[in-house]
């Protein structure tokens, strides 16, 4: 075993252990937090796969961004730390259900997946995937028309902010 | 002769391969050895900072600053560490014990972080990673979580309330401070800090893009939380904000991070647009560059506690007034027209090129000063007119109640 192979299974043991108990602690302040070493997790396998930008952006959009905004509405709600009622809902049954069934296809897509056992392909060192990513969203023959869509939706959605602020005299 | 540095690290790995290690293993020991050497270098640094800011300090206020142990007071900042080694270390009650003490960590460690990416001299560089304008911005959004922590684990309300101003600053400020950042990279083509440093010859970017390097250094004042923008802290409403609980050297290492983190962004401003390393003889003495680099950096940090020192806290509507209203369209504004500019200039000769970007960028600054004249003319009118006059709401109320 490799020692990529050994960070790996440590990162992803952690990465689930974390992700479990964002889901599972009383305290919601501790689930966001445990939220966020999920999700730091994620970061760590992109750096693992050689994709620095992902890595980074990863950790910038959601640990610097939604993460932060999440513990901020957390701290404006009452009792975080003192809820003593269930957990569950009347609709876990069949939030279980849905989870087995999705879970369960994605194992069966998977397992005829040849992706487990290739090796990855040797990077050179001038390769700079950055410049290519930043061509490729841009490029026609590329993604640039999902790239435009979500500027437009972005800035819909900005521009929805600030008339919702707007204050009308 | 003139990069010690490297020759050390040459002598030693040779060293240990004669000692019969893996190639391997002497990679990962020599990076152990390069962390902690630039981590401890880092930290000795921060206990002169504590002198140079309380000496610079006293200056400013007309004092003489600690000058009782050794010569010029040398010795104050190392009996300051003691003090705080022994102080008593306590913890609230009710404080989420575990939470309450990962912040103080974080807060030093998210900044000593920032200096694998910082270029001390053409050879000394922690790593170029080719994200490093963006790793930057990643490790900022980590010392706002560390924030956040403090703050609610203390459980004390004006630690939370210091926490709560503290967010609502650093992601505003991060939105002109990404902006910014993107000129130098969007000048060099490469997000590496040092490739940028080498890109910037034979002008350092803070002539081709002024704008752009004043819209990140205020920002990254406010990502500091230092004067004018300490709210966070604001010791005569708040007491100390989120740090208020923290005792002794849990204390000293907010303290630390926090000059520590004044002077890391001092350098990451000199690198990305004061020429970084940059100087007469640095590219064939490597080692001047890491004095160009201190005096750079240096002379940024003495601006920083220039303003801190002289200006007084800003109000935090008008904290985020000015970074929406003024420093966001300003900073979008220079990226758009740098951007197109960089273009259209691409073919010219490198002189024409850097006269017609300040050029551009004057440009921009005149008018961002009578955009700024009007309003506070209008602003000055709206203030001058008598206001209305004061009369009960409801005269028949008030007439029966008394």
């Amino acid at each position: 075993m490799s020692g990529l192979q050994i960070i790996f299974i440590l990162v992803a043991a952690l990465t689930l252990g974390a992700g479990l108990l964002a889901v599972t602690v009383r305290n919601l302040v501790h689930a966001a937090l445990w939220l966020i070493l999920a999700l730091f997790g994620v970061a760590i396998f992109f750096v693992l796969l050689n994709a620095g930008f992902l890595a980074v952006a990863q950790v910038v959009v959601y640990i610097g961004a939604i993460a932060i905004l999440m513990i901020f509405a957390i701290m404006l709600t009452q009792q975080v730390a003192s809820y003593k009622g269930t957990q569950l809902n009347a609709n876990w049954i069949w939030s279980a259900f849905i989870a087995v069934v999705v879970f369960a296809g994605l194992a069966w897509i998977l397992s005829s997946w040849s992706g487990f056992s290739t090796l990855p392909p040797e990077m050179s060192a001038r390769a700079d995937p950055l410049r290519q990513l930043g061509s490729a969203l841009v490029s026609p023959t590329a993604y640039v028309i999902p790239f435009e869509v979500a500027s437009v939706l972005l800035l819909a959605a900005l521009i929805g902010a600030i008339i919702i602020a707007w204050d009308r005299k | 002769m003139g990069d010690p540095v490297t020759f050390i690290a040459q002598w030693l790995e040779n060293l240990l391969l004669g000692w019969g290690l893996s190639p391997q293993w002497v990679t990962i020991l020599m990076t152990i050895i390069g962390v902690a050497a630039i981590a401890i270098f880092v930290l000795l640094v921060d206990i002169l900072l504590v002198w140079v800011e309380r000496k610079v300090v006293a200056r400013f206020q007309d004092r003489l600053g600690p000058n009782r142990l050794g010569p010029f007071g040398l010795i104050q900042p190392i009996a300051d560490v003691i003090k705080l080694l022994i102080k008593e270390d306590i913890t609230p009650i009710g404080a989420d014990r575990i939470v309450y003490n990962l912040p103080p960590i974080i807060a030093l460690a998210t900044v000593l972080m920032l200096w694998a990416v910082i270029p001390l001299a053409p050879t000394i560089v922690g790593t170029d990673l080719d994200v490093g304008v963006l790793y930057v911005v990643a490790l900022g959004a980590f010392g706002t979580l560390g924030i956040i922590m403090a703050g609610w684990a203390s459980n004390n309300k004006y630690a939370l309330i210091g926490a709560f101003r503290t967010v609502a600053q650093m992601v505003s400020y991060e939105v002109p401070m990404v902006i910014s950042l993107m000129v130098p990279v969007l000048l060099a083509g490469t997000m590496g800090i040092n490739s940028i440093v080498f890109a910037q010859s034979p002008v350092w970017y803070v002539v081709v893009a002024p704008v752009a390097a004043l819209i990140l250094f205020i920002s990254a004042i406010a990502e500091l939380g230092r004067a004018p923008f300490d709210l966070a802290e604001a010791e005569s409403e708040i007491v100390a904000g989120f740090h208020i609980e923290y005792t002794g050297m849990k204390f000293g290492m907010f303290y630390a991070g926090e000059l520590l983190h004044a002077l890391t962004i001092s350098g990451l401003v000199a690198s990305l647009f004061l020429g970084g390393w940059r100087g007469p003889g640095a590219e064939a003495y490597p080692i001047l560059g890491v004095v160009y680099f201190f005096m750079k950096a240096f002379f940024l940090y003495w601006a920083i506690m220039w303003i801190k020192y002289s200006l007084p806290r800003i109000r935090i509507d008008h904290m985020l007034n000015f970074n929406w209203k003024f420093l966001t369209p300003l900073a979008l504004i220079v990226l758009i027209v740098t951007a197109i500019l960089d273009k259209l200039f691409a073919g010219f000769p490198e002189w024409l090129y850097v006269v017609g970007m300040l050029l551009a960028n004057l440009v921009i600054i005149w008018l961002t000063v009578q955009i700024l004249r009007n309003r506070a003319k209008v602003e000055r009118k709206r203030v001058a007119e008598p206001g209305p006059i004061a009369a009960p709401q409801n005269p028949s109320v008030s007439s029966t109640s008394s």
